[in-house]
């Protein structure tokens, strides 16, 4: 069989919406792994909330990425990915949908950063994590509002709505450790140095983001870098916290090559689909 | 007015279903009583997160975890609207906590059971919410206010959670055979559970008699779960499932189902601290508040500091005024 040629544009318009969506899916599947659990039953709530604005952006992205997939010839559809689960389904002739997505790729189809795939570990990891992701995801929805994509530029626009608030709780949190007890103090700025290494890569443009850019689609990263760093700076200084040195930084989400924890998250994540395959739920 | 004048004030308002409000007089042991019963009901919202939060994350599909995660971020909001409540009678929500953490506050006994299976999602929502909104909607007409008021709010919300319970099990009882299997699995397990979820039976139940004469009960013990298993065998029938129970069976005479008889040696055992979770449940909220501790008292101090700060700026602006 010939391998047939791919429309590059549209591949890479759909590793583009990935990229997202795999972000938010994980970020707000770590999350969600405190409901019930959390330091004061406010927090607790507020968490749960935040972690369903992250996959209920997911889940409009991978309706978009379905949609992507499945306007694609057949043939050129079954290389998409390396699912054997998904690839079946594919190869029976049926359109894939946001669960498929989800639920049915391996590790080395996600195109998630690091950053959001590490583990809670405590409320200090959890509050960094989500700083530099939130501050970072700020940015990405502020300049994709004006995406060339009509469909990016609308779930940016309306995802944007809910990351003020995200930005606004974690900025808020990091002022509160930095600037309480010692103790706090201490252990926020443990959890920001030990994060740092994966800020990086989510200023690292992969083919996907260089295209999507050069078409009015997607976002310069080097520009929102700076917004980034900018803002971190300042609300490290309210906090009376130090910004963290530069260090060596690791990659390789973005390009697919995850850390150990992703594939733990995905075999709990997808354990349903996998063990009961081809079932409404 | 003396004591005796204050009694029969408050009783000439329960008898004229004229609520209860926190600044209003009220007997001691009204008051404990509502203590108890509030705080249970919160903790019960609290500790009842945990057997489903255990499914958020291997949810099957992500409109399924969404909506489960709503869900349990309802009952958080649930424990906050009775902790609010309760805190009205002069108990503060660190002493309620403690009550819970050191077992001398109680919690319904249905979260001491395991969620084994996807199915377990959907029987909660069914069984458990639905035999908790049997008896919480009298307590929407309790004669304490601030607690009537809480439970019209928690009342709505359970029965948007109870439609969504047996909308999963529809979903299962119409799938595939193991689908179905998961659900009538579910069903055995969660029936006698849910159906001692009314507390035992009349003749053995201590606080009934005062609870109803002060209104802040409506219905005894049975009469609830009388009315529970009525509903609730027709809403197995319609999807196809089959109630574990052999003796169950419809009577012309009294116009209710009879039922086989409970097993309160069970039900004891598992408020004792017997049951099958009742140790992980409450090592899980002792972890979570414990590992939290440093959060809190880094929040406590920068609302401190903030306030201090806040408060020298205004002098400063006044005296440069």
């Amino acid at each position: 069989m010939a391998t047939v040629q791919i429309d590059n544009t549209t591949f890479q318009l759909l590793h583009f919406t990935l990229q997202w969506a795999d972000n938010a899916l994980i970020n707000g599947h770590r999350l969600s792994e405190w409901c019930g659990h959390g330091p004061v039953l406010e927090q607790d709530i507020a968490l749960s909330n935040i972690a369903l604005d992250h996959i209920g952006q997911a889940r409009s992205l991978y309706q978009y990425a379905a949609s992507i997939c499945n306007n694609f010839d057949s043939e050129i559809r079954q290389q998409l990915f390396a699912s054997t689960a998904l690839n079946q389904k594919i190869s029976k002739g049926e359109l894939i949908d946001e669960d498929d997505l989800a639920y049915l790729r391996d590790a080395w189809d996600f195109r998630n950063t690091l950053l959001v795939e590490q583990p809670n570990s405590d409320w200090a990891f959890t509050v960094a994590r989500s700083f530099y992701f939130d501050t970072f995801n700020f940015f990405w929805l502020s300049s994709l509002q004006s995406s060339s994509d009509s469909v990016i530029a609308a779930i940016a626009e309306k995802s944007l709505k809910e990351v003020n608030y995200h930005l606004r709780w974690s900025s808020e949190w990091i002022i509160r450790l930095g600037d309480g007890t010692m103790e706090s103090h201490q252990r926020i700025q443990d959890a920001l140095n030990d994060r740092w290494s994966f800020t990086g890569e989510l200023f690292q443009p992969t083919e996907a983001d260089i295209a999507m850019l050069s078409m009015g689609v997607g976002v310069d990263l080097s520009r929102i870098k700076q917004q980034w760093l900018d803002r971190i700076h300042a609300v490290l200084n309210e906090a009376t916290l130090i910004m963290p040195t530069s260090v060596w930084m690791q990659e390789g989400g973005k390009q697919t090559r995850h850390s150990e924890h992703l594939g733990y998250l995905l075999a709990e994540m997808q354990f349903m689909q996998r063990a009961y395959p081809n079932m409404q739920w | 007015m003396t004591t005796k004048s204050f009694q029969e004030h408050f009783d000439n308002q329960i008898e004229n279903e004229v609520s209860i409000e926190p600044r209003d007089w009220m007997p001691d042991d009204y008051r404990k009583t509502l203590i108890r019963q509030i705080s249970q009901h919160a903790h019960s919202e609290i500790v009842g997160m945990l057997p489903e939060g255990n499914w958020i994350t291997r949810a099957p599909s992500l409109r399924r975890k969404c909506v489960l995660l709503a869900k349990v971020q309802d009952e958080g909001g649930h424990g906050l609207y009775l902790y609010s409540a309760a805190e009205t009678l002069g108990i503060s929500r660190d002493e309620m906590i403690e009550q819970l953490h050191s077992g001398k506050a109680k919690y319904s006994s249905i979260f001491n059971y395991p969620t084994i299976t996807w199915a377990d999602m959907g029987a909660i929502g069914w069984l458990v919410d639905g035999a908790a909104i049997m008896n919480q909607v009298p307590l929407c007409r309790t004669s304490y206010g601030p607690y009537a008021r809480a439970m019209v709010r928690v009342c709505k919300e359970e029965s948007f959670h109870q439609r969504q319970g047996y909308e999963i099990m529809m979903t299962l009882a119409n799938g595939t055979e193991v689908q179905k299997k998961m659900a009538q699995d579910a069903l055995n397990r969660w029936w006698w559970p849910s159906i001692m979820m009314f507390g035992p039976s009349d003749a053995d139940s201590p606080h009934t008699a005062q609870s109803m004469k002060w209104r802040i009960k409506r219905f005894s013990n049975d009469e609830l779960r009388q009315k529970f298993i009525d509903v609730t065998v027709e809403q197995a029938k319609l999807i196809g499932l089959t109630v574990p129970d052999p003796n169950l069976k419809w009577n012309e005479e009294t116009g209710h189902f009879d039922f086989g008889e409970i097993n309160w040696d069970e039900f004891w055992n598992v408020v004792k601290g017997n049951g099958p979770c009742n140790k992980e449940r409450l090592q899980a909220r002792q972890k979570a508040w414990n590992e939290g501790a440093w959060v809190r008292e880094a929040a406590i101090a920068h609302a401190q500091k903030s306030k201090l700060k806040a408060a020298k700026n205004n002098k400063q602006k006044s005296e440069t005024a």
